[in-house]
């Protein structure tokens, strides 16, 4: 197949997140994935990367806005989150499985992601986050 | 997506149909919270119908969990799926959780 672009731009706003993300899911069947990848992995690694870009890139700024861009091929989704924000280093988020972090109700949102998708690429300003799952590699569950 | 309530014995069952996750956490630790209120200290929270969960969807269940247990109450998780189990197993929450095969059991023990 061609590969297939779609781009769905976000209000600021957590209540948009469910339909953002179906919508996502909706552009990706084309890529083939096994059903739990699409249905699991990606959902909930697409609705991290947004909460992310949308409570703490944007601040919370209703103003702000929150922009996806999807790349979809036989066998791969690619998923590009981009918010307006100043970024951050998402290697200076501790670990959340630390026996000290467990018992935190915060923090697990970037290892999700880095556990539930087979790539997770930041920008060097850290406001733009591009997801990557494949068929047939071991990302889990 | 919705939280349905109900009474089992002195258990109180919340189902979560659809989504937990960072839109809708803050209904479920409401209505936790206003059980608890009312004198509820047996928590069991039933995963059958539920798609995925999100981090914030985790960190509110830690918090609720904290909230249940400095009232001498007990939150038990049941009839989680694989994909489910997989992401208390990844974020090692799993150790912090008693996680039950199906409600009955939860109740059971």
């Amino acid at each position: 197949m061609n590969p297939r672009a779609a781009v769905l731009e976000l209000p600021n706003d957590i209540s948009a997140i469910e339909t953002a993300v179906e919508r996502a899911v909706d552009c990706c069947t084309t890529a083939r994935l096994a059903r739990n990848r699409l249905m699991f992995n990606f959902r909930v690694g697409l609705t991290e990367a947004l909460s992310n870009a949308i409570l703490y890139g944007n601040g919370g700024d209703p103003q702000k806005r929150v922009r996806v861009e999807l790349r979809v091929r036989s066998g791969e989704v690619r998923a590009r989150v981009t918010d307006e924000g100043k970024g951050f280093d998402p290697d200076a988020v501790p670990d959340p499985r630390l026996p000290e972090n467990i018992p935190r109700p915060d923090g697990r949102g970037i290892f999700l992601m880095r556990a539930l998708m087979d790539e997770v690429h930041y920008n060097e300003l850290g406001n733009s986050v591009t997801l990557v799952l494949r068929e047939g590699t071991p990302a889990a569950p | 997506m919705t939280f349905n309530v109900r009474s089992v014995g002195d258990a109180t069952v919340i189902s979560v149909d659809g989504q937990l996750i960072v839109g809708n956490r803050q209904e479920l630790k409401q209505k936790v919270l206003a059980e608890l209120e009312r004198g509820a200290r047996r928590f069991v929270i039933d995963f059958t119908r539920t798609g995925y969960i999100d981090s914030s969807g985790l960190g509110i269940l830690v918090s609720l969990s904290r909230s249940i247990r400095q009232e001498r109450g007990d939150l038990r998780l049941a009839s989680l799926n694989d994909d489910l189990r997989t992401l208390f197993e990844l974020t090692k929450l799993d150790t912090l959780f008693e996680i039950h095969a199906s409600v009955r059991d939860a109740l059971a023990e």
